[in-house]
């Protein structure tokens, strides 16, 4: 047999006198890594993927896991990965695919901006002591608000504003549909919504039903495979998101392999067992920002008027439309930066296509306020959210509210080893195997996503307290909270951010 | 919408009183308030504000202007003839004070827009508020610092005593005063920077830092304001402007906007009151000023002291007969009215709003 040219990435090593031979490596391993040789374990490190499940699982911390120490010559232009992707393709003639956000070293936006204290002048505000809000409320506001008072002399709401997605906190979590991830990872997430006060978002698709009980907590979504749509679908969450591209892979549809369209999946995609499921690259009825103005209309005429969020990938002219997509009467807009994840693209695409969330949040934020319509919209911000401090920074930019999808896999064990594609998730999270998915037990990990959505609260309220605010309203667009470290005065210029120490 | 911009940031004491049966009261009471606080500024900035003072001209907008030297002068007095149509000009008196060597030119004006400059539906105090804009944005070393009808503000770099002398404010009488001290952190020496800041017939005094500043500019800057003194009185003054005048919010909602009060207490009203106050957050979220402050704010019709949400400034009422005072500190009130019938410390965000009594 012809002995692949591309060399594996890890080496996964058994210490054989630690080893008590008990096989839960073997059981634990998606990818098919271990298997029984009569007397011990074997090792076919080429399709190891260093996701840990095993080394996790080992009673005996017998496993060990390393980069594999035989590499090319090193190279700092020929890299590694570029000269196995070569290989690869010589090999296959294919496209390689990947999964997760990409992981190059572009520079981090986030990680040159700091974030401001108090200091004598303006007092820094405990939050154990005092209030600190979060409260976020997404949706259309009108640009002023009248009132009029009864003849009680009660106080009272002229005009009712458009319906707001009410959150505890400003973080959502990002869609993921049914199919790129296990239904007992979609229960976690929902399950965690409605305890955090916050919404996770259906992903294309479909809803099933065993997340119906968590509606009020549920954004449904509609994109161009439109799985699982029909009018009791869009009336089912508290909005409804129009996908039109994902920051991993801007531009590009998306395929679910029908080996991963067992009953259930296929029964919420409303398609057929082990067919393909595609999502064309563009929206088929939508080619002009017109088209996109009738679709939104349509859902929310078949909503009764619930909030419509319009996820686009962020690209180059993302400002311009963000601009187009807010006056064509979306209520969210949804930004994907480029490190966004996904659960399979082709790494040329994920690698090179798009632009930083910062740089979009900044530049949408900006040209909704030039053109007087930053009311119109809410902004979400996702792709790449890894922290409260990330969070911070990219409401103080100027959105309304963060995406997270990765860290909250990571709280179901993922480690971002990237092969979600392959369906064969060890943590039983991109995969529909049952014996993987199984292993996925919602109540256990749906406390591990709240415990860490519950950490971020409260560090964000540390920070709101450092700042000495004490609403999430006053940090929200305050760039003057934020300041650059070793940007150029272009990039600060673009994120409307002063360098530090000025 | 420019970032690089450096923000001005000061400590202060402020005290103001407002006679409701609009009884005129000499200046000299509120520089005797003011003075008291002496030790709250630096001498780098003070000013007053005073309404009823032009009875013969209320009618007229009352233009008070420094010029940085006698060219803009005639620059900006073109700018003005070709607009409104101007009832009398006049040196602003003032008296020499030693400690004040140098002042820049002050001029007032009793101005009305002239009728064919108020195209469509343009009312009279939209005019003034864009010609405001636009001089002090683009005629450089011109500036309006009072522009409202049978009111006016008068302020400068030097400590209290030594402004009030030099504008001979106890010769002035009126029914509402607001005063100011102030204690730049940074470069002082510009007169336009001290308090009060005043818009139309609003003027405000402010203690205090806002810490949301960055947020709360570039939401005025959406409804077309140029921020440019980069102070947090000025954002407080345009935020009422905004919110009463082109909103039309009353003085009490755009008070709740400014401090809002906790979703906590929001929730916790009846159903009709808690929508009222939710929508009033959801839309004014970004006008929430954060951070310390206190504000005395006057207007045609009265004063209006507030404080931030938490209270972080200090901020000090009391009543006497038909006048109410409001200050940094009691002693502030005291000095001027010994045995108060009433003195209480207004809670939190919540507003202490006078109104004049009817004519
Ligand atoms: S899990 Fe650990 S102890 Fe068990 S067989 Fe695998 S390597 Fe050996
Ligand atoms: S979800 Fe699973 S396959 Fe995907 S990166 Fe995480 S551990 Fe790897």
């Amino acid at each position: 047999m012809f002995r692949s040219l591309a060399p594996p990435e890890y080496l996964a090593k058994i210490d054989t006198i630690k080893c008590i031979r008990c096989k839960r490596c073997i059981q634990n391993c998606g990818w098919g890594v271990y298997s029984w040789g009569g007397d011990k374990v074997l090792i076919n490190t080429s399709k190891c993927v260093k996701c840990l499940r095993c080394f996790h699982y080992c009673p005996e911390e017998a496993i060990e896991i390393v980069d594999s120490p035989t590499r090319f010559k090193s190279n700092a232009y020929w890299g590694w990965n570029v000269i196995r992707n070569i290989k690869r393709q010589a090999e296959t003639g294919g496209i390689p695919l990947t999964g997760m956000g990409s992981d190059l070293p572009y520079t981090i936006l986030f990680d040159n901006l700091l974030i401001d204290a108090c200091q004598v002048t303006n007092p820094s505000i405990d939050p154990l002591r005092e209030p600190m809000e979060l409260r976020t409320y997404l949706g259309k506001k009108p640009s002023k608000a009248s009132f009029e008072t009864g003849l009680d002399g009660k106080l009272r709401l002229k005009e009712k504003l458009p319906p707001q997605i009410k959150l505890k906190l400003p973080i959502i979590f990002s869609p993921m549909s049914y199919g790129s991830i296990s239904l007992n990872a979609q229960k976690v997430l929902a399950m965690a919504a409605k305890e955090c006060g916050i919404v996770m978002n259906t992903g294309e698709g479909g809803l099933h039903e065993d997340l119906f009980p968590y509606k009020s907590n549920v954004i449904v979504q509609v994109a161009s495979g439109r799985f699982g749509v029909n009018p009791d679908y869009l009336n089912a969450g508290v909005a409804v998101e129009i996908k039109i591209g994902q920051g991993a892979k801007p531009g590009i549809g998306g395929h679910l392999p029908g080996e991963k369209i067992p009953l259930e999946v296929a029964r919420t995609r409303m398609i057929p067992v082990g067919t393909d499921a595609i999502s064309p690259a563009p929206q088929h009825d939508i080619y002009s920002i017109e088209d996109l103005r009738q679709l939104i209309y349509a859902i929310k005429e078949a909503t009764n008027y619930k909030p419509v969020s319009v996820k686009i990938a962020a690209v180059h002219n993302v400002a311009a439309i963000a601009s187009g997509i807010v006056r064509a009467g979306a209520d969210i807009v949804y930004l994907d930066g480029f490190r966004g994840g996904t659960g399979a693209a082709p790494s040329v695409i994920r690698d090179h296509l798009g632009i930083p969330i910062e740089h979009a949040i900044a530049a949408v934020d900006d040209r909704l306020r030039q053109e007087g319509i930053r009311n119109e919209a809410s902004i979400i911000a996702a792709g790449g959210i890894r922290s409260s401090a990330d969070a911070a920074k990219a409401i103080a930019l100027g959105a309304d509210a963060v995406g997270i999808a990765t860290a909250a896999l990571i709280t179901m064990g993922c480690t971002t080893c990237g092969k979600c594609y392959t369906g064969n998730c060890s943590w039983g999270i991109t995969t529909q195997r049952p014996e993987l998915t199984a292993r996925l037990d919602p109540e256990v990990y749906a406390e591990r996503l709240i415990n860490l959505v519950h950490a971020w609260e409260h560090e964000l309220k540390e920070i709101l307290g450092a700042l000495g605010i004490n609403a999430i309203e006053s940090l929200r667009g305050n760039r003057e909270r934020l300041r650059g470290v070793g940007l150029d005065s272009q990039t600060l210029d673009i994120l409307g951010v002063k360098p530090a120490g000025r | 919408m420019n970032h690089d911009y450096q923000k001005d940031i000061s400590g202060c004491g402020l005290t103001g009183l407002i006679s409701k049966k609009r009884r005129r009261v000499s200046g000299s009471s509120i520089v005797k308030s003011l003075c008291l606080m002496n030790d709250r500024g630096n001498g780098l900035g003070a000013g007053y504000a005073a309404y009823g003072i032009y009875p013969d001209f209320k009618d007229f907008y009352a233009f008070h202007i420094m010029y940085d030297d006698a060219g803009v002068r005639f620059s900006a007095e073109e700018y003005l003839k070709n607009n409104y149509h101007i009832e009398k000009i006049e040196e602003i008196p003032t008296c020499p004070v030693k400690a004040i060597p140098i002042s820049p030119l002050l001029m007032r004006y009793f101005v009305s827009p002239l009728k064919d400059r108020l195209v469509g539906d343009t009312r009279p105090d939209d005019f003034v508020v864009s010609t405001v804009m636009k001089v002090n944005s683009e005629i450089e070393g011109a500036y309006i610092f009072s522009s409202g009808k049978n009111m006016g503000a008068f302020k400068g770099v030097g400590n209290p005593c030594d402004i009030a002398e030099f504008f001979k404010i106890e010769e002035y009488e009126g029914w509402t005063w607001t005063a100011h001290t102030r204690f730049p952190t940074n470069t002082p020496g510009w007169w336009g920077g001290a308090h009060p800041f005043t818009l139309l017939d609003w003027s405000i005094v402010h203690n205090g830092e806002i810490s949301s500043y960055g947020i709360n500019k570039r939401y005025l800057e959406m409804y077309g304001y140029k921020l440019t003194l980069l102070t947090d009185t000025e954002v407080a003054a345009y935020m009422l402007d905004l919110l009463i005048r082109r909103h039309g919010l009353s003085i009490s909602m755009a008070c709740q906007a400014l401090a809002a009060p906790f979703w906590k207490n929001i929730d916790s009203k009846e159903t009709d009151e808690a929508e009222a106050l939710t929508a009033l957050r959801q839309i004014y979220g970004s006008a929430l000023l954060n951070g310390p402050f206190s504000i005395l704010f006057g207007h045609a019709n009265g004063l209006v002291g507030i404080n931030d949400r938490i209270k972080l400034r200090p901020l000090v009422a009391a009543a006497k007969d038909d006048v109410v005072y409001m200050a940094s500190e009691e002693s502030a009130i005291r000095a001027i009215c010994p045995s108060p019938e009433k003195v209480w410390s207004p809670r939190a965000g919540e507003p202490v709003v006078v109104e004049l009594e009817k004519k």
